[in-house]
């Protein structure tokens, strides 16, 4: 049956229930205006409802009896307990029909004239003037119908008692209802007398179907049933202990029964997701309209079910959703057709159920997400920086819109584009531990994925131990377990402390558990360990405890090395928040269980690492862990350690054949203008009042210091009144120099390969960035300018101990890296000499120039690095001894062997000019010991 | 086990019987279940007191303050264990008097804490005569616990406040529920 109808039914039975009562107190006291306005307002309802499903008869019987108490309503009609009689007379033919409904789905074939003649006469009864009680029904002409002449007959009667008991077996139950007699039986008694045509029923089913039972009622059933499965399974695991018990038949049954039980009670408490659906086909088509969109909603899977106070807490997230794709992904129809798509859009629903959990997928085939946009809108509101989001995947950009006050809609409509929206949808979904994940391709659609266990109640959690202790992880954010150990290809290594994993051709970040609960600080033991625990909890002594850290961390991770080379057999817990992947080291796995959450004492609460706290099986209490928390800790980890970013993001760019991150910016006229990023060090924003001049030139005040402005070019002002001024500083050890420009434009990374090279003073020359011609600037000519001596510079209080007299020779086949690391060396002090190829150098070598180092790139058209190496090692005494550093992007293990097996005596990843300097002075440094020791020893 | 159970019997009764006498004693008069903590007596509302332990297994909890124990199972609710004796900045008591130590389960805002501290006692009726407040030189963190001293006859019992004990734990902690 329609499920409509059945509300219908549903409801209406339960006003009537309620009106029976209502008109009985009425008959009480009919000048009661609320109670009549009460029950006219429900008849009328019935009535709407009737005529809306289609159920003419119903409707038929309620519209009379509607009149009828109107009358009442206007005081035209005096409360009578004849014309009550008739109201609760039609009342029940109402209810007789919809137990007729029900049983059969159709009202049946009854004849109501009698009744409804009945109510007429009454009705028309009032017309006339002031009817006297008794004499209601006269002025009803005899020619109506016979049913009528029945209800005359029985109106004229003057002792109605008499009349009604004698002549109309509806007096049966008037008499009854003055008498104050219950009404439900005789209401039952009257039905079956009344209704000849009415099907028989076996059993008089006047108990609705359906109860309405408050949820609180439903919610605590629920928790006392799940400690029902707790305590069952506790008795279980008595039971598994001991060999031969009594107990063993009766728990069997127990356990039996509680499964069938918590079923039942999850049963009642589920849904179909169709339920929170049902208002969004209408959503879509009033969006449609609005925006003037063609949009179709496909919907999969409705009947799907879960639990009720799930689907309550996502209807709203879901709702809104379904709203931004069709509002924000869609496009407008003209749009679409110009990019070769139906001028429909669609949006699909789609829900499943996969093991454990719902699977809900928002799809549409819009123009997905503008990652442009995207990026802009994060440095606008400042969210993250430029070199961090050149830093950034696709996919990282895109979680942005998750962030509060996000939205890329270029204009707010009533729709959406608040900016509030998606952090709410997150933190909804996430709230009852959930999770959303977002695809998109520009162009193509965009995909949300929302997955969310079936129930709250009860979770399914892997018990772990680590440290000695055990603790639930929920089973809906473990990927999968990785078992490391040194004689697996699963091995834990490490970068600078920092554990990782190779995982099918990704590098894993991994968190040890013992560490960020600080369990090992624990088995030091006592108050002193305690202490620093409260220490580092309370915050205080930041960085004192972080130095500490940082020691702990190092003999941990090598205590934690050795452990891994030597047997080691750790479990790694691959985790999923959102977007980000890591793994959990813990010492041991067990089984999972089924495992009520509970919240934790209030001066708990502030531990983030916790989604709560449990009971197990044994009977112990364990703590539940919050992979939410667990990934913000290592995401505020990884910044200063930052191994496991890096390490992601240099296997990006390396994925990525050697992008070079860009600062564009705009000054003057003519190109854009383009700096490596990895040249400079801040960009920053100064008030033109606080830039000075003096020894005929700018300067600011900057830290501490008096640092030299220069203008880009003589189009640039340095100055503007009442205008900040956009300057990229440089820096190198205790100098910077500003260089002002008009705009920054971007960040970008690009494949740089510089065309023109008639440069025109202060550029090496043109570059296609961005599909735009753009100015790749040298950013040596304008250090120059900035001190005149910075090239010069030969502190001796300079930490990094730099001799201008060193000479680094500088192979790199690249133009632009050769471009990038010459000013580079330079600006730490280093003579130069940079060629195009191997062989350039190799007759440089054999033309008799001396080098103190040689840095070379791997991957060179004529002649590789290895090969290089291989040829400068084999060659004399002379060359054979010059220190070489590779330069390379792709930095994997292999390639550092083979480095070394040639003869390279240090291996720098391409994009790191920290990396290379210190590499290059480390190389220096050795070699002068070397050669001191050797002198020493001479 | 079963030392917990007669343990638990017996704060039961004194329950039973303080709520007894409490009713038909004197207005001003309270009684007390005193505990000793490094010597030193404190005094909790015999009503506060939900169960009296012996030492129990508890589930360390990492990165809570110090004072924090850890939790236990008590007939299927979760009891966080607060040592007294820490959060009065003693040492903690050689290994073995820990084995000695006993809890007293007292409830506030509808969650279960069990008190650690060295050893219960008897329940005192104790009259309002006897009651001083804080004298203003007490120690800082013992001012932040104690709700008052009675002055006994040979000894001073410290009234423990629990609901100042618990804010002095974690002081921002959503402790709404004020009894």
């Amino acid at each position: 049956m329609d499920d409509l109808v059945n509300e219908f039914l549903v409801e209406t039975r339960e006003s009537l229930d309620i009106l029976d009562q209502e008109i009985v107190q009425l008959e009480q006291n009919p000048n009661d205006k609320a109670l009549l306005g009460n029950i006219f307002r429900v008849v009328h309802t019935v009535k709407g409802t009737c005529g809306f499903l289609g159920l003419s008869r119903l409707e038929k019987v309620a519209h009379h009896g509607e009149n009828v108490l109107g009358l009442y309503r206007d005081g035209v009609l005096e409360v009578t307990s004849d014309s009550v009689t008739t109201i609760l007379e039609s009342l029940d033919r109402i209810k007789e029909i919809v137990d007729h409904i029900e049983q059969t789905g159709e009202e049946g074939d009854g004849d109501d004239s009698a009744l409804i003649a009945k109510l007429d006469a009454i009705e028309k009864s009032a017309s006339g003037d002031a009817p006297e009680e008794d004499d209601i029904f006269t002025p009803v002409p005899a020619s109506e119908t016979a049913a009528v002449a029945d209800a005359l007959g029985l109106s004229e009667a003057s002792q109605k008692e008499e009349a009604l008991a004698e002549e109309d077996e509806e007096g049966v139950e008037a008499e009854a209802e003055e008498a104050q007699a219950p009404v439900a039986a005789k209401k039952q008694e009257v039905t079956k007398q009344d209704t000849g045509t009415a099907p028989v029923k076996k059993e008089a089913p006047t108990v609705t179907q359906s109860l309405r039972v408050n949820v609180d009622v439903l919610e605590d059933l629920m928790t006392m049933v799940s400690e029902l499965v707790l305590t069952r399974n506790q008795l279980l695991q008595i039971l598994r202990n001991q060999k031969e018990s009594d107990f063993t038949a009766p728990l069997q049954r127990l356990n039996h029964v509680v499964s069938d039980l918590q079923e039942g009670v999850m049963k009642t408490r589920m849904q179909p997701i169709g339920n929170a659906w049902s208002k969004l086909p209408r959503i879509i088509r009033d969006l449609s309209n609005e925006l003037g969109k063609k949009i179709h909603l496909e919907m999969i899977g409705q009947d799907t079910e879960l639990d009720r106070q799930v689907l309550d807490l996502i209807k709203d997230p879901l709702t809104h959703m379904v709203r931004n794709s069709a509002d924000h992904g869609i496009e407008m129809p003209d749009e679409r057709v110009k990019a070769g798509k139906p001028e429909m859009g669609t949006v699909t629903l789609n829900a499943y159920h996969e093991g454990g959990h719902i699977i809900i997928q928002i799809k549409d085939d819009g123009k997905g997400l503008a990652l442009e946009k995207i990026k802009k809108k994060i440095l606008d509101n400042g969210v993250a920086t430029e070199q961090q989001l050149a830093e950034m995947s696709e996919t990282q950009i895109q979680q942005f819109i998750f962030h509060a006050g996000f939205s890329t809609a270029e204009k707010v409509t009533s729709v959406s584009g608040r900016g509030v929206g998606m952090d709410v949808v997150r933190t909804n979904i996430e709230k009852i531990g959930g999770t959303v994940e977002l695809k998109s391709k520009e162009g193509e659609g965009s995909v949300f994925t929302i997955k969310i266990p079936l129930t709250l109640a009860i979770v399914s959690a892997l018990i772990v131990e680590a440290g000695a202790e055990k603790y639930a992880i929920p089973q809906l954010s473990v990927q999968e377990l990785v078992r490391a150990s040194g004689q697996t290809d699963h091995r834990i290594e490490f970068i600078k402390g920092t554990p990782v994993l190779r995982l099918r051709d990704r590098l894993l970040p991994l968190v040890s558990l013992k560490k960020l609960l600080k369990l090992d600080l624990r088995n030091k033991s006592n108050a002193q360990a305690k202490e620093a625990i409260k220490e580092l909890t309370a915050g205080d002594l930041e960085e004192a405890s972080k130095a500490a850290e940082q020691a702990e961390n190092q003999a941990q991770s090598k205590v934690e090395k050795q452990l891994a080379e030597r047997d080691g057999d750790k479990y790694i817990v691959v985790t999923q928040v959102g977007p980000y992947s890591f793994g959990i080291i813990v010492d041991r796995v067990f089984d999972t269980e089924e495992i009520v959450v509970k919240p934790v004492a209030p001066i708990l609460r502030h531990i983030d690492l916790f989604a709560g706290n449990t009971i197990l099986g044994d009977g112990s209490v364990i703590m539940i862990l919050d992979p939410n928390g667990i990934a913000n800790a290592t995401g505020d980890m990884s910044v200063p350690d930052g191994a496991a970013e890096q390490a992601k993001a240099s296997a990006e760019k390396a994925a990525s054949n050697e992008q070079t991150a860009l600062i564009l910016f705009r000054a003057g006229s003519g190109a854009p203008k383009a700096v490596p990023l990895s040249l400079v060090a801040r960009l920053e924003d100064f008030e033109s009042e606080k830039i000075e001049f003096s020894n005929d030139k700018h300067v600011i005040q900057y830290r501490g210091q008096l640092m030299p402005l220069v203008p880009f070019n003589d189009e640039v002002q340095v100055k503007k009144e009442n205008d900040n001024r956009h300057v990229i500083v440089f820096a190198d050890h205790l100098r910077s120099m500003g260089l002002v420009v008009d705009e920054i434009l971007d960040i970008v990374d690009e494949f740089v390969s510089i065309e023109t090279s008639t440069a025109k003073e202060g550029t090496f020359g043109s570059a296609i960035i961005h599909g735009k011609a753009t100015d790749v600037i040298n950013v040596g000519h304008y250090l120059s300018k900035g001190h005149n001596d910075w090239f010069a510079i030969n502190e001796t209080d300079d930490p990094f101990e730099t001799d201008l007299s060193k000479h680094v020779l500088l192979v790199d086949d690249s133009p632009f890296f050769r471009n990038m690391l010459v000013p580079l060396l330079t600006i730490g002090g280093y003579q130069v000499t940079a060629v195009e190829s191997p062989l350039e150098a190799i007759d440089l070598f054999e033309q008799g120039k001396d080098f103190d180092i040689v840095v070379s790139d791997i991957e060179m058209p004529e002649m590789t690095g290895f090969e290089f190496a291989e040829k400068v090692r084999g060659s004399n005494e002379q060359w054979s001894n010059v220190p070489m550093i590779a330069l390379s992007s792709h930095a994997t293990e292999e390639d550092f062997e083979r480095g070394r097996e040639v003869g390279f005596n240090d291996y720098v990843a391409k994009f790191d000019k920290d990396e290379i300097l210190l590499a290059v002075q480390d190389m220096l440094k050795k070699q002068k010991t070397q050669k001191e020791q050797e002198k020493a020893g001479v | 086990m079963c030392a917990m159970q007669s343990a638990t019997r017996v704060a039961e009764k004194q329950r039973v019987e303080g709520r007894a006498s409490g009713i038909a004693g004197h207005e001003d008069s309270q009684e007390f279940l005193t505990m000793v903590i490094a010597g030193q007596m404190f005094g909790l509302p015999v009503l506060q007191v939900q169960d009296v332990l012996d030492r129990q297994q508890v589930t360390h909890i990492p990165l809570a303050p110090p004072e924090i124990a850890g939790s236990l199972n008590l007939r299927g609710r979760i009891v966080t264990a607060i040592d007294v004796r820490i959060r009065l900045g003693h040492d903690m008591p050689p290994e073995e008097d820990l084995k000695n130590t006993m809890s007293v389960v007292v409830e506030h805002g509808e969650e279960l804490y069990s008190l650690i501290v060295d050893r219960v006692g008897d329940v005192l009726t104790l009259t309002s005569d006897e009651y001083e407040k804080n004298p203003p030189t007490l120690d800082q963190v013992w001012r932040e616990i104690s709700g008052g001293i009675y002055r006994l006859d040979k000894d001073l019992l410290v009234l423990l406040d629990v609901s100042k004990l618990l804010k002095s734990v974690y002081p921002d902690a959503t402790l709404s529920e004020k009894e």
